[in-house]
């Protein structure tokens, strides 16, 4: 049996979640490992339906904000299960290097697969701006892997499995830090680091982002946004791609009047198809984009825009 | 006040970075931790308005030292580095180790109020040493603060995270990590780079710190490292000048791969 963190929110399960399930087929059965706020029957029914065998939901409501209480929820509901996949957030990484740490567990984060070889959990990341692939063995007896969004495909099991809830006893504690407020993010469209498609704008778009929410819209893809923008207060914090903001590794990145210095590539370089659009030819994004047009952008995303319109 | 500050020397992210038998390669580019910056900041602000002591502390080898260094120009008033042969190799938790036995030899001497680190070092980028350093203490963790103030006892943090905006207390001491929204670092002036030049650094090891040699480094490690290759670049790369078809030619391209 192969235990899978949870995360889960407004909408449900995530959908980077049901991605890490669909690994965790390949590796055994998956028991979904949930903290909070007991889950929904609709959570526990897209569960089964991706083939969770049981859920052991850990009630602890909003505690499962606090990384430590979180942490040490996760140590009950994982119980003896020597391996524990989950999403690699900054939430499920605090959460997870805390079980790690209870549990003697050895821990990989931003993995882009994960795989049993002769007993062991062997993972490959991407690091160094997904320049450099890295080969991992985990030595210990017990191992915690986080996968980057994208890294698989999320499909219901072909026989789903009927998931019984199993609720698990956390011994109480009072929290070491305290949850004084948490005030939820509206997000636009789809979550940042789960999107199939990026469109980014920068330095380039001026502010001015109709025309790039208008193709992430076209492409069923989210709006991203290099720091330069974010620090001019064009577009919210949320939307920052780069090392110290979101880490995105959609299947398509449109990099919009993005320079690509290595704080934003950092955080997109792993993308499957990188488009790059930049009225500087000598930009280091296109040192890496598969395809690039260097003119203005928004001349060649109205003209993209209409093109596409026009298939459809 | 006392607040000790984990610096990393890592490789300047602005060149070639590599990998030599599965470990990062080194250089004598390597300086401290670009994010490293805003820790040091908020830990000198902090002493600044409440008096106190910001102790820096770095776990490597000799050329490691350039990172406490840079932490004293940029206002920290004492540096450690802590090095032992026993050390290479440690998986993230056996650095928490060693700086867990840093933090607790330095309260011993005095309290500590907080142990600051900063987001993630640009190196690995995995942002897991905070919450392992406080687990190892046993301390409250605050991480990944946009703002940190400290008033009675209490450090108080808000965070930004992709899905919601969270305020969080805790009681000192506690480990606090925070991003580069935190502030913008000071340019260290000509005298505090001079003064940083001469100052003495104090050198600790695993004897000093009580900690069991064969619990760290490569021989601690719960994870090995397999190989580490260099990626193919991208092939058949196209970039066109738009001499008014440039739009619709990237329509094509998206149609192409399938993505429209």
């Amino acid at each position: 049996m192969i235990g899978v963190l949870v995360e889960h929110g407004s909408g449900g399960v995530s959908h980077s979640t049901l991605e890490v399930i669909a690994v965790a087929r390949g590796m055994g059965a998956p028991v979904a490992l949930w903290l909070g706020d007991a889950p929904s029957a609709d959570d526990v029914a897209t569960l089964s339906l991706h083939g969770a065998s049981e859920v052991r939901a850990a009630a602890i409501g909003e505690d499962a904000h606090l990384a430590s209480r979180a942490g040490a929820a996760l140590l009950e509901a994982a119980g003896d299960l020597s391996v524990v996949l989950g999403v690699s957030t900054f939430a499920s990484k605090e959460i997870a290097t805390r079980f790690a740490v209870a549990a003697g567990a050895g821990m990989v984060v931003d993995a882009a697969s994960v795989a049993m070889v002769d007993g062991r959990v062997e993972t490959e990341q991407f690091v160094l701006t997904a320049t450099w692939l890295v080969r991992t063995r985990v030595e210990s007896e017990r191992a915690v892997v986080l996968l980057r969004p994208n890294s698989a495909k999320a499909e219901p099991a072909s026989s789903p499995g009927d998931a019984r809830v199993v609720s698990i006893d956390v011994p109480p504690a009072v929290p070491a830090e305290t949850l004084v407020a948490r005030v939820p993010v509206a997000s636009e469209g789809v979550p940042l680091a789960e999107a199939p498609v990026v469109v980014a704008g920068g330095r380039g778009t001026a502010g001015d982002y109709d025309l790039i929410r208008e193709l992430a819209e076209l492409l069923g893809g989210a709006v991203g946004a290099s720091r330069d923008a974010t620090d001019e207060g064009w577009i919210g914090h949320e939307h920052m791609v780069g090392q110290t903001g979101a880490t995105v590794s959609p299947g398509l990145y449109v990099a919009c009047g993005i320079s690509g210095a290595v704080h934003h590539r950092g955080g997109m370089q792993g993308s499957g198809t990188i488009v790059a659009i930049n009225t500087d030819p000598d930009a280091p994004i296109f040192d890496i984009a598969d395809f690039g047009v260097v003119g203005d952008l928004f001349e060649v995303l109205a003209q993209a825009i209409a093109a596409l319109r026009s298939r459809a | 006040m006392r607040i000790l500050v984990c610096v990393k020397h890592v490789p300047d992210l602005q060149l070639e970075r590599s990998f030599t038998d599965g470990r990062m390669t080194r250089s004598a580019d390597d300086g401290m931790n670009d994010l490293d910056e805003h820790a040091v900041e908020a830990a000198v602000r902090l002493v600044e308005d409440h008096g106190g002591e910001v102790v820096a502390v770095t776990v490597g080898g000799p050329d490691s030292v350039a990172a406490v260094r840079k932490a004293l120009q940029l206002g920290a008033t004492r540096a450690i580095r802590v090095t032992d042969d026993a050390i290479a190799g440690s998986d993230v938790f056996g650095t928490a180790r060693v700086l867990a036995a840093a933090a607790r030899a330095l309260a011993a001497e005095e309290p500590l109020d907080l142990v600051l680190t900063g987001m993630a070092s640009l190196d690995g980028l995995t942002s897991m040493l905070p919450a392992a350093l406080a687990a190892e203490l046993g301390w409250p963790q605050l991480t990944l603060a946009s703002s940190l103030a400290v008033a009675g006892g209490t450090a108080r943090i808000e965070r930004h995270l992709p899905d919601a905006h969270e305020t969080l207390e805790a009681s000192l001491p506690a480990v606090v990590s925070v991003t580069d929204e935190a502030n913008t670092p000071r340019y260290p002036n000509f005298k505090a780079i001079v003064a940083a030049r001469s100052a003495e650094i104090g050198v600790w090891d695993l004897a000093d710190l009580g900690v069991e040699p064969s619990s760290v480094g490569a021989a601690g490690s719960r994870t090995r490292v397999l190989s580490a290759t260099l990626r193919p670049p991208r092939v058949d790369r196209r970039i066109v000048n738009d001499t008014g078809q440039g739009g619709a030619m990237l329509a094509s391209f998206l149609v192409e791969r399938g993505f429209a």
